[in-house]
């Protein structure tokens, strides 16, 4: 998996993430840079999904980590442009009410706002 | 065919999956899950069967017919008892970090049944039938 962070409207750190997170590749790495942003005092987050290609359930259990640390430190975690795939994954474990899903970067960056 | 434990041969078994996988039969959606299934169950092998210990194998079969896939995964771990795995479901498992890859399987699969092996380590069968399975989905959508 790569990664790679913007900086949005507002000091949104876009996560873009690319690839495969799946056990032994990227799992781990996701959780590490999430965790850096936070120590950073950057807490709206929010994780561009679309060019994930594959995501296992350790992958999922990742998310649902970095979720928990971010709410946790009082920040924001959200998710922008879900493949079919991983919404299904999501959902099926209801997980996918936990998070705040948008379709457009430009909505999700001003959600953080309110 | 027989593994060594470590998380990069589970692409190169999903492969050769997906190879047996008529897709005349079935559709891309149901290749999908099958393969993640494959690989939830190959994670297992690896990661709580075998410990990631390279000298110790994963031993894999899979049969395929026009009618049914049948996928065959032994580890040379400990065992362990499948009645004790929790539901990821249960609220207070939501938020846990681990523990939905059987249910994965279990969604994605039509039979999912684990056995000790004879001379320690898990067996896992996993079963998907196949037959009409293309046809079946186009006319429910
Ligand atoms: N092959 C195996 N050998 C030993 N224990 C296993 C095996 N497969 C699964 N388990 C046990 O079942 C639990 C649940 O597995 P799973 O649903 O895949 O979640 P996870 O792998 O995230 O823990 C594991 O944590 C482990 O304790
Ligand atoms: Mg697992």
């Amino acid at each position: 998996m790569k990664t790679s962070v913007r900086e949005g409207r507002g000091g949104v750190q876009i996560l873009d993430l690319k690839g495969k997170i799946t056990i032994g590749s990227g799992d781990v790495q996701l959780r590490e840079t999430i965790n850096k942003l936070v120590d950073e005092g950057k807490k709206n987050i929010l994780i561009n999904m679309q060019d994930v290609t594959t995501i296992d359930s350790s992958g999922i259990g990742e998310l649902v980590g970095c979720y928990t640390s971010v709410t946790n430190k009082g920040g924001k975690l959200r998710l922008l442009h879900l493949p079919p795939k991983i919404n299904d994954v999501l959902t099926v474990t209801q997980l996918i009410t936990v998070f705040d899903v948008y379709e457009s970067e430009e909505e999700a960056v001003g959600s953080f706002a309110g | 065919m027989s593994l060594s434990s470590r998380f990069e041969n589970i692409e190169m078994a999903q492969h050769l999956c997906g190879k047996l996988l008529d897709p005349e039969n079935l559709s891309d959606e149901t290749r999908h899950w099958i393969l993640m299934a494959l690989r939830e169950a190959l994670a297992n092998a690896i990661k709580h069967g075998n410990g990631q210990d390279r000298a110790k194998r994963v031993h894999l079969e899979m049969d395929v017919t026009a009618r049914i896939l049948r996928i065959h995964v032994r580890d040379e771990g400990e065992g362990f008892d499948p009645e004790k795995v929790e539901d990821p479901l249960a609220p207070e498992n939501r938020f846990k970090t681990s523990g939905r890859g059987i249910f994965y399987m279990k969604t994605f699969m039509d039979e999912v049944r684990f056995q000790r092996a004879e001379g320690g380590g898990m067996e896992l069968f996993l079963t998907k039938n196949l037959a009409g399975g293309k046809e079946k989905e186009e006319k429910g959508s």
